[in-house]
């Protein structure tokens, strides 16, 4: 199987592989048009902002690509929002994947921006990646922006409800980091190799 | 609910993960990546890694440590000691560092935390603040990891706290250097006062030494975060038995 880790450009793409890696699965770090259409599946990873990230995408010449895939996509975290239609960190237009804009999360005056730590999801629908997993595991979070729940298939909560997992079709995010989650994490990476 | 962190601070010298107490007299505690395993077995939300002798000695953090740790553990890790530039920060994150924390260097160079917060997003950048009592304020000290070296900046705790986030930092971690290594509790009051002003994630730093020190930085200075080395280091406090404690005091906490 042939996995390929789309190089965003952002920090830390390494963490995905080396998670991967631990699954016992090799992964290739690319912005390789071809690489990218021609493999098994496909990670779109994400730390950063949203305009930043579209730009190099479309400098890559990526947009296109991404959206044309029709393997296993998973979004992480950014990748999650950039699947959105749009979003309002730098009001750019993303891969519209997934109907919806990402919005800053509204938290009142207890509640600390960025979302930062580990907080559980609710599970509100049947989905490959939650197999073996009840809602009682917890995922590790940072992010200011969120996706609506529309059409999540887990939830979560910081100050507003908030989409923690997301599907259309072959694509599905996370807006946890499944890299950095020990153990749940773990669990979500090899239900997406698996599925 | 996000739960609150539990932080295990590893202080690292040539490679070897040490402990000194009021920053002095440092033993060894071992290799990073097996303390690195332990605490991410035992359930430690996040790990801390502070490059001890990287700023009084003028130069950054080893990269080659930063990869073992990211190759080995699954859960987010924060790397501090002389990361004075852009490129410095971007080699120890694409190392697999979750994020940077700069504490002399920023404040050396203000601007710095706000070209780190524009180059990799705030999340990745964290400031460290040292902070010790001089009468009836407190004030932020420089180059702590070398005691013979360390400098008055002349800046104001309150003050640079409040600036920093200004700058762009996404977390503060507030070191209170009267209570470090001592084990007579965090300094909730100085916590408690930083925290009116602090919007962003506050984890508190130094005087662990009890459970019960842990409960009342959760609960009275309502931190976001609690950040101990010597009784973690020690086995003196075990992770989990912590974490069932605070969790039947009411304190969320990951399973």
């Amino acid at each position: 199987m042939t996995i390929a880790v789309i190089n965003s450009g952002g920090a830390n793409l390494g963490s995905v592989q080396h998670a991967l890696h631990r699954l016992g699965a090799e992964s290739v770090l690319t912005t390789d048009a071809e690489v990218i259409r021609s493999a098994d599946k496909v990670i779109l990873p994400g730390v950063g902002a949203a305009a930043w990230a579209m730009n190099a995408l479309n400098k890559a010449g990526l947009v296109e690509v991404i959206r044309g895939l029709t393997q296993p996509v998973l979004g992480i975290c950014l990748g999650l929002q950039l699947m959105c239609e749009s979003s309002e960190e730098g009001d750019v237009e993303c891969l519209g994947l997934i109907p919806g804009r990402v919005r800053k999360l509204q938290v009142g005056k207890d509640l600390r921006l960025p979302h930062m730590g580990w907080n559980q999801v609710d599970w509100v629908g049947e989905d490959p990646l939650g197999q073996g997993l009840d809602g009682s595991e917890w995922f590790y979070f940072v992010h200011g922006y969120a996706a609506p729940v529309d059409h999540a298939v887990a939830i979560s909560e910081h100050g507003q409800r908030f989409a923690a997992v997301v599907r259309r079709g072959n694509f599905a995010a996370c807006q946890f980091h499944p890299e950095k989650s020990a153990g749940a994490g773990a669990r979500i990476l090899s239900n997406f190799l698996e599925a | 609910m996000v739960a609150v962190r539990l932080i295990p601070c590893l202080d690292v010298r040539d490679g070897r993960v040490v402990k000194g107490v009021r920053f002095r007299n440092h033993r060894d505690m071992g290799d990073i990546v097996d303390l690195a395993h332990r605490y991410r077995d035992a359930g430690a939300d996040e790990l801390v890694f502070y490059d001890i002798s990287a700023s009084p000695q003028k130069r950054s953090v080893d990269i080659a440590w930063v990869e073992r740790v990211a190759e080995a553990i699954d859960i987010p890790f924060c790397v501090a000691g002389g990361i004075r530039d852009v490129e410095t920060a971007r080699a120890v994150l694409h190392a697999g560092a979750d994020k940077i924390s700069v504490n002399s260097p920023a404040l050396e160079r203000p601007a710095l935390i706000g070209e780190l917060a524009d180059a990799f997003g705030s999340q990745c950048v964290v400031a460290g603040i040292d902070s010790i009592r001089e009468n009836d304020r407190w004030r932020v000290r420089q180059y702590t990891g070398d005691p013979d070296n360390m400098v008055d900046p002349r800046r104001d705790t309150m003050s640079w706290a409040e600036e920093v986030q200004r700058l762009g930092a996404g977390e503060i971690v507030l070191n209170c250097m009267d209570a470090d290594g001592v084990r007579e509790g965090y300094d909730i009051e100085q916590l408690k006062t930083v925290r009116t002003t602090c919007k962003v994630p506050l984890i508190a730093s130094g005087g662990a030494g009890s459970r019960e020190h842990f409960l009342q930085a959760f609960r009275e200075a309502d931190v976001d975060g609690a950040l101990a080395a010597t009784v973690f280091h020690s086995g003196q406090i075990a992770i989990p038995e912590l974490k069932d404690w605070l969790r039947g005091h009411g304190v969320v906490v990951r399973n």
